[in-house]
């Protein structure tokens, strides 16, 4: 959760807005690469944060003009809207399948894909396994917030279970539904992979080794390593019906207990 | 290279390989499947990785090769699948993305009879998938007929050519009997492939990162959430379409000049059907080839003008009836037109055809 303390430094408040606002008086600024367009994402949404990180990560490793991401079908579909790189918009599910050509083809390229649950963990489930199986040369960042977000909040390969969505409204039984797909383990077992890791941004030091986690999945994408998976375990308020604040407590409470944050795998 | 001899004895589907190589492909991606396995497993043989640099990679499916192709193509690369009616099935959606995106690329479909798992013995009856848009919303893909391991291994330079210039896929729609008859084949000469300049200079609209150049950013994408600029992305396509209708039409006429009646067929079909003409003719028959090599664009204005000099059509083709249903609507009645096929993978043979023939004879 995210808490910030009230600024004592007086000198602060007798600045006025157009001061404050100086170059020289900010400690904390936009990442160049993340442009004005005003984003899609509900109040509360991990999207944003990651999607700063990556521009963030992407910038310092002077990469802008040598990336191509892969946006997926969900939530981050426009994920191209918002980071000044080039991109292409996968079909549902087949991101890793456009990243392997894109990096076979373009080998000094970085080459990322971007995303959700329902995207990558079930209808996308194959190209993710092989891509990572194959040791593509690329980076698998995964959004999951365990429900089906754009298309308002059906149950997700992620989902807990007990967990109600409007397409398990009692809660997910294993009886009708079947279990949490935990396909983070499931990549950390393969050959391929050099570097699975799961992380979060529910706060300020999440965010630190989210970003650190990040760097890494790409220098080893760009070093040749082989395939790198970070899960980012994240919020849905809108989807989960509650507001952000108890959305961050509810997913330490709960997702953290099935979805654990830390590596899995670092060759 | 093992070798770099010009002329060979070849099946369809090596020569195909072989060709891909030669005409600066810069990546394959497909999965196997009878009868165009050979496609792959000839490049797997050859290694071009480590001649021209060709890319080869052996997808876990059609699903995956066909999105391989869109985000290779969407580099703007010159890459190509290949596959077999029930993959080319799986491959749709892929197929309609990339139309929607406008991205090139080359899809191989060595066809077999259906539907369903079918049969592994040739057919023809992909027709309306190829020429209709397989998957979903208004698109068209460029289809081109091969009759011969000749042109297997002729049409792959012409396929990435028009697909590039068109920003469409394109797709070369064989069958079981082209893809594994083997003949004499002149294989095309050598053509590097791009360099990244080269590339950039081709597709400014690549997502592949722009380097030092200074072109905009770029995005591959179909989706657009506002009908207004749909409707006008929609527009464009269309208009792009009509342009190739009018500039793209390719076909073969053969004994046309004298000819009372018409065959129209493409592919294995037009070669049984040429077999067909030539016993016909010795019997007195005045019959005639006319075989279009687009199957989209179709030759529509070419095949209206031959119902103004003809008495009858037969359309042969193996399948149900699919190509005749656009016979049909440029022959507008004119003349009588009549089909013939058979199906579940088996080939016609020439008397077939000669009796069939008796149909459209007044």
């Amino acid at each position: 959760m995210l808490r910030t303390s009230r600024p004592h430094n007086n000198i602060a408040f007798a600045m006025t807005k157009e001061e404050l606002i100086r170059p020289e008086n900010l400690v904390y600024a936009k990442p160049r690469l993340l442009n004005d367009s005003t984003m899609h994402y509900c109040p509360g949404c991990s999207h944003g944060v990651v999607h700063k990180l990556l521009a963030e990560v992407i910038d310092e490793m002077g990469l802008a003009d040598r990336s191509i991401g892969i946006s997926p079908v969900g939530c981050a579909v426009f994920a191209y809207k918002y980071i000044d790189i080039d991109w292409q918009e996968a079909a549902h599910g087949r991101a890793p399948a456009l990243a392997t050509a894109c990096k076979r083809l373009w080998p000094d390229r970085l080459v990322f894909t971007y995303q959700g649950d329902g995207d990558l963990a079930c209808i996308g489930t194959g190209e993710t396994i092989h891509a990572l199986n194959r040791g593509e040369n690329i980076t698998i960042i995964f959004i999951n917030n365990a429900i089906y977000g754009m298309t308002g909040g059906q149950m997700a390969p992620t989902t807990l279970l007990g967990m109600k969505t409007v397409t398990c409204p009692y809660g997910r039984d294993p009886k009708l539904h079947g279990y949490p797909l935990n396909i983070t383990e499931l990549a950390a077992h393969l050959d391929g992979t050099a570097y699975v890791t799961r992380q979060s941004v529910h706060n300020v030091m999440a965010i630190r080794k989210a970003k650190k986690a990040i760097r890494h999945a790409f220098e080893n994408s760009m070093n040749g390593k082989g395939s790198n998976l970070i899960e980012i375990v994240a919020t849905c308020s809108s989807g989960w019906k509650l507001s952000p604040e108890k959305a961050n407590k509810w997913m330490e409470e709960h997702m953290f207990d099935y979805y654990h944050v830390g590596d899995l795998k670092d060759v | 290279m093992k070798e770099d001899k010009e002329v060979l004895l070849l099946k369809g589907n090596e020569a195909l390989a072989r060709a891909a190589i030669r005409c600066g492909c810069d990546g394959y991606f497909g999965y196997p499947i009878t009868p165009q396995s050979e496609v792959l497993e000839t490049l797997a043989e050859l290694k071009p990785w480590e001649t021209t640099g060709m890319v080869v990679v052996q997808a876990e499916s059609e699903v995956a090769s066909i999105n391989m192709l869109y985000g290779g193509g969407g580099t703007g690369k010159r890459v190509m699948t290949s596959s077999a009616s029930p993959g080319i099935a799986l491959m749709q959606e892929g197929i309609s993305y990339m139309a929607g995106a406008e991205v090139p690329g080359l899809i191989v479909n060595v066809q077999r009879g259906g539907p369903g798992l079918g049969t592994i013995q040739p057919s023809q009856s992909d027709y309306n998938q190829a020429t209709r848009g397989g998957g979903n919303g208004d698109y068209e893909v460029i289809v081109l007929a091969p009759a011969s391991v000749q042109e297997m291994a002729d049409f792959v330079d012409l396929a990435f050519t028009l697909a590039f210039k068109y920003r469409i896929p394109a797709m070369i729609l064989s069958d079981g009997v082209i893809g594994q008859m083997m003949e004499k084949v002149v294989l095309p000469p050598f053509k590097p492939r791009r360099t990244e300049e080269e590339i950039r200079k081709e597709c400014p609209w690549a997502a592949n990162g722009r380097g030092s150049s200074k072109r905009p950013l770029n995005v591959i994408t179909s989706l657009e959430l506002e009908p207004d600029k749909m409707e006008v992305r929609n527009l464009h396509l269309q208009k792009k379409y009509r342009e190739i209708e009018a500039h793209e039409v390719r076909y073969e006429c053969s004994l046309m000049d004298d000819a009372e009646y018409a065959i129209i067929a493409f592919g294995s079909a037009a070669r049984i059907s040429k077999k067909a003409i030539e016993i016909a003719r010795k019997r007195g028959i005045k019959v005639g080839l006319f075989r279009p090599i687009t199957l989209w664009p179709f030759p529509m204005h070419e095949i209206a003008d031959l119902s103004r000099k003809v008495k009858g059509i037969l359309v042969m083709e193996i399948n149900a009836g699919q190509m005749v249903k656009d016979v049909c609507l440029a022959v507008e009645g004119r003349i009588p037109v009549k089909q013939y096929g058979r199906l579940g993978g088996i080939v016609p043979d020439p008397d077939e055809i000669i009796e069939a023939l008796k149909g459209v004879q007044s």
